[in-house]
């Protein structure tokens, strides 16, 4: 699997060379993916919870739903998609040369990466950075770390946390920085550094899927801040952007509206003006993407909102048992906020 | 006249080979045209100003000192220098293993010959970078954690961080009295290899002994008398880790081990054919003369041998400077590792791809040459 990905970064240099300018894919995403029958997506390497193949291979995942998400939009079949296991700094490269469609891969909506050359469709996750340490070492907060060795995974805002932590509090920080995410994972639990640091979601992640013993380890915030890891697409294609946007927005929406997997079909009945027009039984929003006017409601039957992806995948129906925090409706006091359906 | 030109050998030749020429730079400019639009369709930005930016990203150790306010010009040069420090003591370990792996090949000596020959075997044909990751899985798994530390000389301490020795701490005058010191130990051997005391009828192993001891006193009572300008950083455990002394990480052990014994492997059979090489006459004629098997080799084989052996060790000395590389895997910050994080973090794949490929081609060519004027110096001078 290492070899086919170097490969694959090895690739995105000569395609940047020799794509043609009028190419297809920079313009008509839809279009391009229409008629291939299948959309493309970058995936993680193997974060359980967010994207990672199960034992029979399916891919499960917040982000990989996310993905099959617009994969219904576009197509009507949640698994007409193929997921392309990326490392953190393959992952741009990758969408900007055109190998996927859609990047929806834990990655965090920056200002740098936003002006270079990607665009940000609309967060599916909040979370902050934070370590992960041994309860052995009796440490539960950044201010105790002082000389901790820290291992990082490149191809991460992580790298420039560590940094500015560091500095803040004046700890003395050794980072091991490693190219791969399985190594910086090894390394930590071998003991090499005494935390590990990665966005939290992925943390528990990582302890549910490759810890002796979950409970010996504790996961604290690295700063103050939260980050929005939002799914990107490529630059110079609008409506592309737009249909990423509103399928991901779908799935927010249904759950503000009180619409599940289960009772989608009685919500066709609904009296609600902004029900009917969100699942489009009063058309106009599927024409205006693009897409078949029942985008929405094909989108919620086949995936159920937002709410049950993620319970499913990261919170109490998963081995993660994350709470909701950030990520509940606004309403419930989290910052997932519903755009306007008409 | 046109008819002459037509047939004209060298005219075709010349102009073949410009057509040749513009074809090429013709593609060149297309391939560099065609990027250029392509970045700027995409809106990736281009251009060497963010050289200049602070590179903000931590490094886990270096042999040039950085720190994260530095730029990504300055994180590039440490990249640059830990590949270069790297590639340094493996080639010149891998080239001594190389020659006691070859003699061992070569001594006649059934079992020195087996285990030369399964050393050779065993670590050939294991990919690298496996052997890098073995090598990494042990440095990261046998050792304890650095609360129980294995301590088995004062101030030296193996744990999972590696290993931590005392290191020299120089005061000011620790200088002047390193180079008192040395010029004394020079001047104790030429004392000793001088024709004035070798007369005397002293035994050799006396002469040497008081020789070392006088030079020792002499710099004990100079650190004394200098007030120690020379003393021992200690490492210490305090808080999570040690401070103090000279630290080896596990990355940089694994990585060094792993391209050495690879490496030595090679350069092994590269001497052990360079001296079979050596017609065996040569062995029967300083036979004759009646010099020992030691003087053959090195006075006699070995000079032939070296015009066999030098131009393939310099391919694989290229080899080895490229295989510095694969220690991305095992977490050595080596140029490759920092042009992947500058090149996530700025964004800016092409230049800092150019970059590294611009490195190597010089590193390359400069070990290239060097071999090349020492390959032109042990060449066979006719007379």
């Amino acid at each position: 699997m290492k070899t086919k990905m170097k490969i694959l970064t090895a690739l995105a240099m000569p395609a940047m060379l020799l794509a043609g300018t009028a190419q297809a894919q920079s313009g008509g995403t839809l279009a391009a993916v229409k008629e291939r029958g299948r959309m493309v997506c970058g995936a993680s390497q193997g974060t359980p919870g967010f994207g990672a193949p199960d034992d029979n291979g399916y891919w499960r995942g917040l982000d990989v739903e996310t993905c099959r998400a617009v994969a219904v939009a576009v197509l009507g079949d949640m698994d007409a998609v193929d997921f392309v296991p990326l490392s953190g700094q393959q992952r741009i490269p990758a969408l900007q040369t055109g190998e996927v469609d859609m990047l929806p891969r834990t990655m965090t909506w920056t200002l740098q990466r936003d002006a270079n050359g990607i665009n940000f469709t609309t967060p599916n996750y909040y979370e902050y950075t934070g370590f992960m340490m041994p309860k052995s070492l009796g440490i539960s907060e950044v201010e105790g770390m002082t000389g901790a060795t820290v291992c990082v995974q490149t191809g991460s805002t992580t790298e420039l946390v560590v940094n500015d932590v560091s500095t803040k509090h004046d700890l003395d920080l050794s980072p091991v920085v490693f190219d791969n995410t399985s190594a910086a994972r090894q390394a930590f639990f071998s003991g090499r550094c005494d935390a590990l640091i990665t966005d939290a979601g992925a943390l528990a992640s990582v302890r549910a899927s490759m810890a002796d013993n979950p409970d010996d380890y504790i996961i604290f915030p690295a700063t103050p801040y939260a980050d929005a890891l939002t799914p990107a697409v490529r630059q110079g294609d609008d409506q592309w952007m737009d249909i990423v946007t509103w399928s991901i927005q779908a799935l927010i929406a249904a759950e503000n509206f009180g619409i599940t997997q289960a009772n989608v079909d009685e919500m066709l009945e609904s009296d609600d003006p902004r029900i009917r027009r969100f699942l489009g039984t009063d058309p106009g929003n599927g024409a205006a993407l693009g897409l078949s006017e029942d985008f929405a409601y094909q989108i919620v039957k086949a995936l159920g909102n937002y709410g049950e992806v993620f319970e499913r995948n990261v919170g109490m129906d998963s081995p993660l048992k994350l709470e909701r925090g950030y990520n509940a409706l606004y309403s419930d006091g989290g910052v997932m906020f519903p755009l306007a359906f008409q | 006249m046109l008819r002459t030109l037509w047939y004209s050998d060298r005219l075709r030749s010349l102009v073949a080979q410009v057509a040749l020429l513009g074809g090429l730079v013709g593609l060149l400019f297309w391939l560099g045209n065609n990027t250029a639009s392509n970045l700027a369709e995409r809106g990736i930005r281009t251009g060497l100003d963010f050289l200049s930016r602070p590179a903000r990203f931590p490094i886990s150790e270096s042999v040039i000192r950085y720190d994260p306010s530095d730029s990504f010009l300055w994180a590039f040069a440490v990249g640059i220098g830990n590949t270069l420090w790297l590639s340094f003591l493996t080639i010149v370990l891998a080239t001594l293993g190389g020659l006691l792996l070859a003699l061992a090949r070569l001594s006649g000596h059934p079992l020195l010959t087996r285990l030369g020959r399964s050393y050779v075997t065993l670590f050939r044909n294991i990919p690298l970078i496996v052997q890098l990751l073995f090598f990494y899985g042990i440095a990261t798994s046998v050792f304890p954690a650095p609360r129980d530390a294995l301590n088995p000389v004062p101030g030296v301490f193996l744990s999972l961080r590696g290993v931590y020795a005392p290191a020299l701490e120089i005061a000011p005058g620790g200088g002047l009295f390193l180079v008192l010191c040395g010029l004394s130990l020079v001047g104790v051997a030429l004392a000793l290899r001088s024709r004035h005391l070798r007369g005397r009828h002293m035994p050799r192993a006396l002469r040497l002994v008081l020789g070392v001891a006088g030079w020792a006193g002499f710099c004990v009572a100079l650190w004394a008398a200098m007030e120690r300008p020379i003393g021992l950083d200690l490492p210490e455990l305090t808080g999570l880790n040690f401070r103090g002394g000279t630290y080896l990480s596990p990355e940089f052990a694994a990585v060094l081990i792993g391209l050495v014994l690879y490496t030595s492997a090679f350069t092994g059979e590269i001497i052990r054919g360079g001296i079979e090489a050596i017609a065996r006459g040569q062995w029967e004629a300083g036979r004759a003369l009646g010099l020992s098997e030691r003087h053959i080799m090195f006075r006699i084989i070995l000079p032939q041998a070296l015009r066999v052996i030098v131009p393939p060790m310099t391919s694989q000395y290229l080899s080895t400077v490229k295989n510095t590389t694969l220690a991305v895997a095992v977490g050595y910050p080596e140029l490759g590792l920092i042009v992947n994080t500058v090149t996530n973090q700025t964004g800016q794949a092409l230049e800092s791809i150019l970059i590294m490929l611009a490195v190597f081609l010089t590193i390359s060519l400069s070990v290239s040459a060097l071999m090349n004027l020492y390959n032109a110096r042990i060449a066979l001078v006719e007379r």
